[in-house]
């Protein structure tokens, strides 16, 4: 699936390239972990993302914003490659993760996805029990070596997602029988369970009451100290709550890209303060 | 009675009924009133109250029509004829019926055959023009009352969603009916061959040799179902094994592998598998099926019969391939894309997302279709008539001939039957008791199929 860029910029230059986003300067910027140059990508004939070029800094959340159809979860769905999942659809330009391209043939996306984990917008667990949905990925990665082993990555994993207080006793129930808040953060201790490096989340509250939503968020900020998370969100609220950096998209564009507080105060482009301050989207 | 002379002239009475009503509810519209129900209710609601006492009439004539003619028939022969016994009585009044149709008899016929022939042709003329005036009549003033009853208030809409609400129950009922007379018979027939034979040598029997109703054994065959239960199930059962793994591989190959230029390809030649009739597929299993596989069991020193068990229930899995495919076809698509995403997500390959979520997701689905497929594989009887070999034994070897329950119901209603004697009575009990399997295993694949469907809403 992966098109070699038609630029004549060879891939090395294109991943030494700064970023060219319009972005206000960082006074100490975290090392980088997931980079994107000149990222494009087309369903069909159709083109949704227009040379996004960002990076993503570990240990932090970076949360995307924009306007409905904007190319926020396509973009998302590029750094672990589920977009090879959908039909007719091509990435080309640039994403490296710890310097080593993603789309390079050689690398199996099935290990890639395991090293970056991803929350669906709708909770997803699966028809299975508690226990079995978290141990899941790692029953397939072969993580645990024995039952006890499996036993500690289910409960720290599910202390992890704040979630574990709530369902020690039922771990073998459904997974699907736990309230809308408790599934996705069943689903946020899955994706925790395989040890990923980065998480994405997908609109992780949209589904969600407040509380629970509050809950989340909480959870995110904890998390924060562990893993690289980058989350897309319909609300600027949210943004401003759970992340250091921001990124804004408009018809596949990224328009603009910094500290979140910056962002929400003072951006550069026009666009980006029309959005903030609600004129569209 | 002249069935196109009839339908013409209700079809005018419904146009011009139709007719009055719309103009007269047109009229009153037009007017300027304000109508609860638009023109074309009320012209529907004169249409159907001028129809319907007229059909009555009509059905009431062919409900009892039929009776009343013999009557008739049987007032015009004279006492010595009419003192015969039922059976030739029957016969007389058959002929005189042909002559009066012109169609002619066997031999000379009587005089008194003759003339009440010729009384017979007057009585139907007199009747028909009686029943079609009195149809005309009632119609009328089934027409008459109900359009008088055109006014604006009235709920004309209402009636005809209530008309069309009972004819939609009436023609459900018609099936459901039809299904318990059909059961009703099933069970009363058995019940007439319990009468011979014990439900427990019936059931438990393990001997099944019926003998021939014209030796007039009475009881003293022997009924055993046991061999014929043990051959059907033997036969469904290598047809389930040929068709499970083959159908659910290929559901999964075309829901979660093939593009959809492949699918739209593949699908309809699996589903045109459905569509052979069965009597193809089973001179299919008798000419070419069978003699392969027997050559194939003496390549490998086995003995195996070209009609055989074997041979009907690979034939009869390939049969089922597409009821299994595309039952599972469905309930695989039914599970959700963000269970398959979230499984990927994990780093799961794709094999792995459909071993451990797609497939156990979709399992109560594809439980639900393997037992249909069991119960079609049951009550299938064309390819084990011709590959089977009908041979009612307890036999363990699939490769030898075996008789199932349906081969041997075509067996015992097939030629010169009598319906009181035993033999073939036992069709009926053997009929029952497929029923009844068939039922049970339908209602536990509905049950599990719906709680699967619960699942996901
Ligand atoms: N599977 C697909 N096939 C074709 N076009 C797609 C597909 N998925 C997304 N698109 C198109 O790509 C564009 C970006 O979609 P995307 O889902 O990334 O938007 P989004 O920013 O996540 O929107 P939202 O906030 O509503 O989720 C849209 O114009 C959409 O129609
Ligand atoms: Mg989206």
């Amino acid at each position: 699936m992966h098109m070699p860029t038609d630029k004549i910029v060879p891939q090395s230059d294109l991943y030494s390239r700064e970023s060219t986003t319009a972005r206000t300067p960082d006074e100490n910027p975290l090392p980088v972990r997931v980079k994107a140059r000149d990222v494009s990508v087309f369903y069909g004939q159709k083109q949704a993302l227009f040379d996004v070029s960002i990076d993503v800094p570990e240990k932090s959340v970076t949360a995307f914003i924009g306007p409905s159809g904007c190319g926020k979860s396509t973009f998302l769905r590029c750094l672990n490659r589920m977009n090879d999942t959908i039909e007719g659809c091509r990435v080309s330009g640039l994403i490296a993760l710890d310097g080593s391209d993603i789309y390079d043939p050689s690398l199996d996306p099935v290990e890639l996805r395991a090293r970056v984990g991803m929350v669906f917008q709708k909770p997803n667990p699966f028809p299975k029990s508690i226990y079995e949905n978290v141990a899941y990925g790692p029953r397939i990665h072969g993580l645990a070596r024995s039952r006890s082993d499996m036993d500690a990555i289910v409960e720290s994993s599910l202390q992890k997602a704040g979630l574990w207080s709530e369902v020690k006793d039922r771990l073998h129930e459904a997974g699907t029988g736990l309230s809308g808040g408790q599934q996705q953060r069943l689903c946020i201790a899955r994706a925790i369970a395989v040890s990923p490096e980065v998480i994405l989340m997908d609109e992780p509250c949209s589904a969600l009451d407040p509380i629970a939503t509050a809950r989340i968020e909480e959870l995110i900020d904890e998390l924060r100290q562990n893993y690289t998370i980058v989350i897309v969100t319909h609300s600027m609220q949210q943004a401003a709550r759970v992340s250091q950096r921001t990124a804004f998209f408009h018809l596949g564009n990224l328009v603009e890209e910094g500290p979140t507080d910056l962002i929400f105060t003072s951006p550069v482009e026009k666009r980006t303060q029309d959005y903030i301050t609600g004129r569209y989207g | 009675m002249n069935t196109a002379i009839v339908a013409s002239l209700l079809l005018l009475m419904l146009g011009f009924a139709y007719q009055l009503g719309w103009s007269r509810s047109r009229n009153m519209a037009v007017s300027g009133v304000k109508i609860h129900s638009r023109p074309a209710y009320h012209a529907s609601l004169v249409a159907f109250w001028a129809l319907l006492p007229a059909l009555l009439v009509l059905g009431l004539w062919a409900l009892f029509g039929d009776t009343a003619t013999r009557t008739y028939i049987l007032a015009q022969l004279p006492t010595e004829i009419t003192s015969l016994t039922a059976a030739d009585l029957e016969v007389t009044i058959r002929r005189i019926r042909q002559i009066e149709s012109g169609f002619g008899v066997v031999g000379e016929a009587q005089t008194y055959e003759n003339s009440a022939a010729q009384a017979l042709r007057e009585f139907r003329a007199l009747t028909f023009a009686f029943v079609v005036a009195t149809a005309a009549a009632t119609g009328a003033v089934g027409l008459f009352l109900a359009q008088r009853r055109i006014n604006p208030r009235l709920r004309a809409r209402n009636e005809i969603e209530r008309i069309v609400r009972v004819l939609l129950i009436g023609c459900s009922v018609v099936a459901i009916l039809t299904t318990v007379g059909i059961v009703a018979s099933l069970l009363a027939e058995a019940f007439r061959f319990f009468t011979f034979v014990s439900p427990i040598d019936f059931f438990f029997g393990t001997v099944w040799s019926p003998g021939f109703s014209s030796t007039g054994a009475g009881a003293s065959g022997k009924y055993g179902l046991l061999p014929l239960l043990w051959g059907t199930l033997m036969v469904a059962a290598i047809a389930i094994l040929v068709a499970l793994p083959i159908g659910l591989m290929t559901a999964i190959y075309l829901t979660q592998y093939a593009t959809p230029r492949v699918r739209g390809i593949v699908k309809p030649i699996i589903e045109l598998l459905a569509g052979i009739p069965t009597i193809v597929y089973g001179f299919f299993a008798l000419v070419t099926v069978g003699p392969f596989l027997a050559g194939i069991g003496s390549a490998l020193g086995l003995d195996i019969r070209a009609t055989s068990a074997l041979t009907a229930g690979v034939v009869m899995g390939v049969m089922i391939i597409p009821f299994i495919s595309s039952l599972s076809d469905d309930v695989i698509r039914q599970v959700p894309l963000a269970m398959r995403d979230g499984s990927l997500g994990l780093g799961a390959t794709q094999s792995e997302t459909i071993r451990r979520v797609v497939i156990p997701a979709a399992l109560p689905g594809i439980v639900g279709a393997f037992l249909l497929a069991v119960s079609r594989a049951i009550g299938e009887t064309m390819i084990v008539v011709l590959a089977a070999g009908n041979s009612p034994f307890l036999r363990l070897n699939p490769g030898e001939p075996v008789s199932t329950v349906t081969v041997t119901i075509v067996n015992q209603l097939t030629g010169d039957t009598d319906f009181a004697s035993p033999q073939s009575l036992v069709a009926f009990a053997l009929g029952l008791t497929l029923f009844v399997m068939t039922l049970i295993l339908n209602v536990a694949a509905l049950f599990i199929v719906r709680r699967y469907r619960e699942q996901y809403d």
